[in-house]
């Protein structure tokens, strides 16, 4: 039996301890906007916040997650800035690995609330997108910052 | 606030009815038990049509018979019949279409699909003379209930209002009486300069859920008691099972059954994670078949010899033998593409629960029709007790249009023998080697120029496979030739008095397949380039070479003059950058881009930014064909610098994104798209914006280095 702390919930899941956290949350827990893209941390479609750090969930096992704050993309306040900047610009297409982009550009302000481009490229580089929606994450990541809250 | 029904949702239910003018209809609601024609009505009184049905309470739901993959169909095609119904945007409800003829594509035949960047140009006229019908009829019932003439009636807001009396009622307060008139046989369309949804911004119905994580994929559908299988299919194509020792596979923890099936041994578990160990420790011997020796190396030496014979004639004027001869100057040149798998960002899968009396089916696909028809043949079912629910598609790129059902036949043989719901799952590894490639095309091109350095002659022999031979869209081949395999260049708009293009069909094997932008992906990667060569050949700025070459072609002529004027054609904007441009027409729209590159000493080649100009007619949502051309920029741009897929021993090289790459943000340029003002029809845009970006990086490569690419991926 593992026992998880995801989006401030206790669940306790019978599973094997080895079994990544991605396959934990999607198939025993059913939340499903996690993404599996390609199960090597090549694509970031799966990536969920572990004690406020962008993690890919495919490459922790539920006994690491063990103990540790996870927040999915269905843990994210609706309006949370990036969130809301995703809506305005109209950033998904197909929208597969936007769950997996919004949780890491939200990591990405909560530690750098004002990014450069490049503090953008190499924040987000580990996310890819089929649909080529990069233009607008770029842009959207800039509306974030400017209703990000400030300070502390 | 709209919504958009997420119809794998467990609480979603189906109610067949006989309805709407005789149609058979699946309609679909949340938390309805099996249904009856009443409580169909009960919900939405008023169903003028398959598209279309208006509550009591003023919600329209509106059925969309294309598959939304990111295209933006959820928005665009409601927004057509929104221009005629002049309904409230925000009572739309939107809807998946169930599989019925009703659905069936307009151009296609007996087929319900999306594709081929046709869902605007095919329901342009239907969706709405969809709206307008139902439009119609409710001023009808207005003008009844006020005993007033239909004529001084009109639709506003999802209210209609007379105009003497400026009395008003919502379209929900019209249902009952709408429902019981007969729907017009005729109605008129607006005039397009009335036109007040068409042609402006909408912001997308889907991307609220999709931001949210709520958005239901295939790979997300959960069914009550459904188990997960991944198949291990054989490690070269046409391999067959010979032998299968499922000993180890069972004793993993979670595993419930191993079956073999026609594509290979699926192995079922409770959960993925226990699927995906067992097939690990699954032991299979395969007959490898006819293409274990598969080399990408010899495969190329094959096809250069091929193109040293003459190939089926796809299109031809004048003596090009006889312009060569004669011609002030030769240019000739060697262009190589490829095999390219699509690699969505959801892998393929799909659920299927087979009963002894229904079938029921939920995946993301392009291709209901030929998935419904593989499972009533699979099962021996009839049709109407085969289900399709078409889910949000995680990307599709002509992946999920598929003629031989692949995908969706593994999950309905693994449900038959195991009697469970089974939802398949391809891992990225099963998607990279799981074939239906873009073909690898291997073309020699020549062309002679006069002494004013014009082209007299143009000669174009393409070597590679056919998408659709053996498929069930056979008719696509035209005395021999695959239009798939020549489109782009059989056609090119160049005036060029002398012109051949010819095609020699390469062995099958390998199973190949469209891919975005299809044969336009390599043709013009071809013509563009080569144009440029000639262009540098004669002495002459390829913009305006190019500009001659298509003094009859005024859309064309009009569009470089755009995206030159927008790109500053001439005034790169720094020292170390290069332009290049291509232009290229495909599935009914243009499209012009230059793209401005920088090349390192070493060789790194940094594409820094694309103006990109279309095209495409008439415009239904602008910010969609912007979005659509920022994610063809950046397909075409992976396909430029990483896309291959190879063989060595009859096996796929590459396995996942480490080795199959695409662009990442690190490489993004910044795009700039123009839409051109055309009151043309409209034209495709899902497609058209892949097939002149690799050539214009090409062409400022050159510019930069005088290095000709001739061969993809640039290295």
């Amino acid at each position: 039996m593992i026992s998880l702390d995801i989006n401030e919930k206790k669940y306790q899941v019978e599973v094997e301890p080895d079994v990544p956290l991605l396959w934990v949350i999607r198939d025993h827990l059913q939340l499903t906007g996690t993404k599996f893209g390609c199960g090597i941390s090549a694509c970031g479609a799966c990536t969920v916040h572990i004690d406020g750090e962008a993690e890919r969930s495919c490459q922790v096992s539920a006994k690491e997650a063990e103990g540790k704050k996870i927040t999915t993309i269905e843990g994210m306040p609706e309006d949370h800035p990036v969130k809301r900047a995703w809506i305005e610009d109209d950033v998904p297409q197909c929208g597969y690995c936007h769950p997996g982009q919004i949780m890491q550009a939200a990591a990405l302000l909560a530690e750098n609330p004002n990014p450069s481009d490049s503090d953008i490229d190499e924040a987000m580089s580990g996310n890819i997108c089929r649909c080529g929606t990069y233009q607008r994450i770029r842009r959207a990541i800039h509306i974030a910052t400017k209703s990000m809250p400030k300070g502390g | 606030m709209s919504t958009i029904i997420n119809l794998s949702r467990r609480d979603f239910c189906k109610t067949g009815a006989l309805l709407g003018g005789g149609l058979v209809l699946g309609f679909y609601y949340p938390g309805c038990k099996a249904g009856k024609k009443e409580e169909v009505k009960a919900v939405a009184p008023f169903i003028p049509n398959a598209f279309i049905r208006i509550g009591a309470d003023d919600t329209v739901t509106i059925i969309v018979n294309k598959s939304e993959m990111g295209q933006g169909v959820y928005t665009s095609l409601p927004m057509l019949i929104a221009e005629e119904l002049a309904l409230d945007w925000s009572t739309i409800r939107i809807e998946p279409a169930p599989v019925d003829p009703a659905y069936n594509h307009t151009q296609w035949g007996p087929i319900q699909g999306t594709g081929g960047s046709t869902s605007i140009r095919s329901t342009w006229e239907q969706l709405r003379t969809a709206g307008a019908t139902a439009r119609v009829m409710l001023e009808m019932a207005a003008a009844d209930i006020w005993q007033v003439d239909e004529k001084d009636c009109r639709a506003e807001n999802g209210h209609i209002i007379h105009k003497g009396s400026n009395r008003k009622l919502s379209f929900g307060e019209l249902v009952e009486k709408a429902a019981d008139i007969e729907p017009p046989k005729d109605v008129t369309l607006k005039d397009p300069k009335d036109f007040k949804v068409i042609g402006r911004n909408k912001k997308r119905l889907d991307t609220p859920d999709k931001v949210h994580g709520k958005a239901v994929f295939g790979i997300d559908v959960m069914v009550p008691d459904m188990l997960t299988a991944v198949v291990a299919r054989a490690p070269v194509f046409g391999g067959m099972v010979k032998s299968v020792n499922d000993k180890k596979a069972k004793e993993i923890p979670g595993v419930k059954a191993v079956v073999q099936i026609d594509s290979g041994v699926a192995v079922v578990a409770d959960h993925f994670w226990a699927a995906n160990l067992g097939r690990e420790a699954l032991e299979v011997e395969w007959d490898e078949g006819t293409l274990a020796a598969l080399d990408t190396q010899n495969q190329g030496e094959q096809y250069v010899e091929m193109a040293t014979k003459p190939g089926l004639i796809a299109a031809q004027r004048g003596d090009v033998q006889a312009a060569l001869a004669t011609a002030a100057q030769n240019i000739e040149a060697v262009y190589e593409l490829p095999y390219l798998a699509h690699a969505p960002m959801e892998p393929l899968n799909c659920v299927a629960y087979v009963r002894p009396d229904s079938c029921e089916i939920w995946t993301g696909t392009q291709m209901q029709t030929s998935d419904r028809d593989a499972a009533v043949e699979l099962t021996g079912l009839p049709p109407e007790k085969v289900t399709l629910h078409t889910t949000y598609l995680g990307g599709g790129f002509g992946r999920r249009a598929v003629g031989d059902a692949h995908f969706v036949r593994e999950a309905v043989q693994v449900s038959m023998a195991v009697k469970k719901p089974i939802k398949v799952i391809w891992t990225r590894e099963d998607d990279i080697h799981g074939g239906f490639y873009r073909p690898r095309a291997y073309n020699v091109i020549k062309a002679g120029l006069d002494a004013e350095g014009m082209p007299v002659g143009w000669q174009h022999r393409i070597v590679c496979q056919s998408i659709v031979e053996g498929t069930p869209f056979e008719m696509l081949i035209k005395d021999g030739i695959d239009e798939t395999s020549v489109e782009g260049a059989a056609d090119s708009p160049y005036d060029v008095p002398n012109f051949i293009c010819d095609y020699q069909k390469a062995p099958s094997g390998v199973p190949v397949l469209w891919r975005r932008s299809v044969g336009h992906s390599f043709t013009a990667f071809v013509k563009e380039g080569f144009v440029d060569e000639l262009a540098h050949a004669a002495g002459k700025d390829p913009y305006a070479f190019r500009r001659q070459l298509l003094a009859k072609h005024p859309r064309q002529q009009a569009l470089l003059d755009l995206v030159a004027e927008k790109a500053d054609w001439g005034n790169p904007s720094a020292k170390d950058r290069f332009q290049g441009i291509a232009i290229h027409e495909s599935f009914g729209s243009f499209i012009a881009q230059v793209a401005e590159v920088s090349v390192s000493d070493a060789g790194k080649i940094s594409v820094h930014k694309v103006v990109c100009a279309i095209d495409c007619g008439r415009t239904v949502n602008p910010d969609t064909i912007k979005a659509q051309m920022e994610s063809a920029i950046v397909f075409g741009l992976s396909a430029a610098f990483y896309g291959e897929i190879t063989f060595k021993n009859g096996r796929v090289v590459q396995s996942n994104f480490n080795d199959y790459e695409v662009l990442r943000m690190n490489e993004m340029p910044l795009i700039e798209v123009h839409i051109m003002p055309s009151e043309e029809p409209p034209g495709g845009v899902g497609e058209p914006g892949v097939p002149p970006i690799a050539p214009a990086v090409a062409n400022a490569v050159f510019a930069a280095k005088g290095i000709r690419m001739r061969k993809l991926p640039m290295t």
